[in-house]
């Protein structure tokens, strides 16, 4: 028998980073830039946090103040996007690179930096703990309401979850809105499908494509942090967060660009995520390894689909992955 | 809104032309800095000297033969994927599948090893292994060719999720023809028969592959500069509309330069998996799908420059493999280097294809 309420909780953990890192992709991608460096700034949120939280912990000393455990990590995670997505910008918009070659050169660097700093932060630090394990700054980012338990299936559905699940749902809807309904929405839009037009119109392409992008990274980075803090229960391991990043992007062209389609999308992905342990397969292992391919391939298929039906609205933004010179019209 | 403008300090515009001498003195630069930087890096994290730091990586890449042969055999498979997506990228076809269409052709060599080891001798089962994986890759490379062809899907996400199916399939064989049963490993393929195993020339296990990847980067050279197909990927590359108008049918040339490129990056999958490896895994592509785009975009998708591009990035990755052992740190640590340093060569681009101009005295010109 299939167990809903124990399914879905865990599909939703599953999609939060996925929801934040496609969040932030779409973001980013409406102002036209493809940035391919998500999979490695959601690792630099993740060890950005991780090492807020070790050197407060540390210095803390078994008494944490809650407040500073969660405020911390998740300024130094922000930061660390933040300037993750700068100098994505610097290279793609400022000095014109290849966005593709640019953002897989962060994905290298980023990936990189995180099993780094999570290999080696405790040599680096000299401190005597056998391995990276924040349960302390965890159980501050992953508390639930108290009364989330005694709610039954109802609790365990909607309240069970650490206060960046609910950021990120947030997240996802002021996204939407900004981008639909806004005034700045419809700059960066404009930005994203024709920046020549957008910067006869008056718009200030630069700053457009900076801030989408920075903000973008940020909470992409939001992803990795959840991810570590909440989901690992504050234990790093290398290479753990796996291929989430790309799982992300896919989100985004699965969502044809709608963050707010992103959130039952993202808990979608992260039930088809973790479909293999719940079907029955018996002593079969290998077709679980099948299961796992389903998130792309129905990516892959929602890719044709739309291109074959070329609808307007469904489509990326038309100047995606290309970089805008004043002077080249 | 209101406040007035002034002129801007400087000027940018396209360079029309530069020498070669402009060109190899800014990308020579760009790598100083960006060794100086990695060095500014390790200096901080290890607390070593960076002279020291450097000596390091120098015995990491060339210390023994023995190394200088595992870089120069990495050096060939990284060559091999770059040269296979190059034809795509001059024709602005974004193709960062390489990781799958490389892990596809490993998959069919190692099913050819696995299935057919016992049954066929090797002067067949090494050609029928070479077929079946360069088939394999280009049809893994041409199903996303077909789509834009046929429907403008967007091409760079398409082939990026392929990587991932292609992934899962192999991890699903890997499990069937797992060795022992419940190994989650296939090991090394037809240890005592060596069927379908490379030969080895002159007893160096690597050579065959420098070799044919040598003769291939020859060919892609000739492919592309002297060819009428190659010409063909330049102009689609430059310009659909003028590729249409001189009549160039561009769907044929979309689709048969990916399958081009997927039958190359196929290859690669075998002189892995039949000449090196012996065994499949998930990761056997190891990253090179997506370095090999930024050697071909380094190498300005010229095959002769990316000998020294991939060069470049093997002998990075070595060398700060050996810093990793040496200084007891994470083996990410390579990963960071290369980082850096790319991001100096990506931005050292734009000096390369503009020109900045100061102006002398504000207000001068109007």
């Amino acid at each position: 028998m299939f167990d809903l309420v124990s399914f879905i909780p865990r599909a939703v953990v599953q999609s939060i980073p996925l929801l934040y890192g496609a969040t932030g992709e779409t973001l980013t991608e409406k102002s036209g830039n493809l940035n391919l460096g998500i999979p490695g700034i959601m690792y630099v949120g993740g060890i950005c946090g991780v090492i807020g939280a070790f050197l407060y912990e540390q210095s803390a000393g078994g008494q944490l103040d809650p407040l500073l455990a969660v405020a911390i990590p998740m300024t130094a995670s922000l930061a660390g996007s933040a300037l993750m997505g700068l100098l994505y910008c610097f290279l793609t918009v400022t000095l014109r690179a290849n966005q593709n070659v640019t953002g897989l050169a962060m994905t290298t660097f980023g990936v990189g930096f995180g099993n780094f700093f999570g290999g080696s932060l405790i040599k680096l630090t000299g401190s005597e703990v056998p391995s990276i394990a924040l349960s302390a700054t965890s159980a501050c980012f992953s508390a639930k309401l108290p009364f989330a338990d005694s709610l039954g299936w109802f609790g365990k559905i909607f309240l069970s979850y650490g206060f960046l699940a609910y950021l990120a749902i947030f997240l996802a809807l002021v996204t939407a809105y900004v981008l639909r309904h806004t005034r700045t929405g419809l700059h960066l839009r404009a930005v994203g499908e024709n920046p020549a037009t957008a910067d006869a119109a008056g718009i200030n392409i630069t700053r457009y494509k900076y801030t989408a992008t920075v903000i973008g990274s940020m909470i992409a980075g939001l992803g990795g942090l959840y991810y570590v803090m909440d989901y690992a229960s504050g234990v790093w391991s290398n290479d753990a967060f796996g291929d989430r990043g790309w799982l992300a992007i896919a989100l985004v062209i699965f969502t044809s660009w709608r963050p707010n389609v992103g959130i039952p999308a993202a808990i979608l992905f992260g039930g088809l995520y973790i479909l293999y342990l719940f079907v029955p397969t018996g002593m079969n292992l290998s077709v679980k390894e099948l299961y796992k391919m389903l998130p792309y391939l129905v990516t892959i298929v929602v890719l044709v689909i739309t291109s074959m039906r070329d609808k307007r609205e469904n489509q990326p933004p038309a100047s995606l992955g290309q970089a805008y010179f004043r002077e080249d019209r | 809104m209101t406040k007035p403008r002034t002129n801007p300090l400087f000027h940018i515009s396209k360079r029309k032309e530069i020498t070669l001498r402009e060109s190899a003195s800014i990308r020579a630069g760009a790598i100083l800095l960006a060794l100086a930087a990695c060095a500014l890096v390790t200096t901080a994290l290890t607390g070593e000297n960076p002279i020291a730091v450097y000596g390091t990586m120098w015995h990491g890449a060339f210390g023994t033969t023995r190394k200088i042969w595992i870089l120069l055999q990495n050096m060939a498979l990284l060559l091999c994927v770059s040269l296979a997506v190059t034809p795509a990228f001059k024709m602005r076809f974004w193709n960062i599948g390489a990781e799958g269409q490389t892990l596809m052709g490993g998959l069919a060599t190692a099913a050819c090893m696995i299935l057919l080891g016992d049954k066929l001798p090797n002067p067949v089962l090494i050609p029928l292994m070479f077929v079946l994986s360069c088939a394999a890759g280009a049809v893994w490379g041409g199903i996303p060719a077909v789509c834009k062809a046929k429907w403008g899907t967007n091409e760079t996400l398409f082939t990026l999720m392929m990587n991932y199916v292609a992934t899962q399939l192999v991890a699903y064989f890997v499990i069937v023809w797992e060795v022992p049963k419940g190994a989650g490993k296939i090991g090394i393929i037809n240890q005592s028969t060596e069927a379908g195993w490379l030969p080895q020339l002159a007893g160096q296990k690597y050579l065959l592959n420098v070799l044919i990847v040598a003769v291939l980067t020859g060919l892609m050279y000739i492919y592309l500069s002297r060819s009428k197909q190659g010409y063909e990927i330049a102009v689609v590359g430059e310009s659909e509309r003028t590729a249409r108008y001189v009549g160039i049918k561009v769907e044929k040339v979309i689709v048969r330069t990916m399958l081009l490129s997927g039958a190359l990056c196929g290859l690669a999958g075998f002189l892995l998996v039949a000449g090196t490896d012996h065994t499949i895994t998930t990761t056997i592509a190891g990253g090179r799908g997506f370095t090999a785009v930024m050697v071909s975009w380094l190498a300005g998708f010229n095959p002769l420059n990316m000998v020294l591009t991939s060069f470049l990035l093997v002998l990075l990755d070595r060398g700060a493999a050996e810093i990793s052992t040496d200084f007891g740190l994470n083996h990410a640590f390579g990963d960071i280097l290369t980082g850096i340093i790319l991001f100096f060569i990506i931005g050292s681009e734009f000096f390369a294809r503009y020109e900045i101009r100061f102006r002398k005295s504000a207000g001068k010109e109007g």
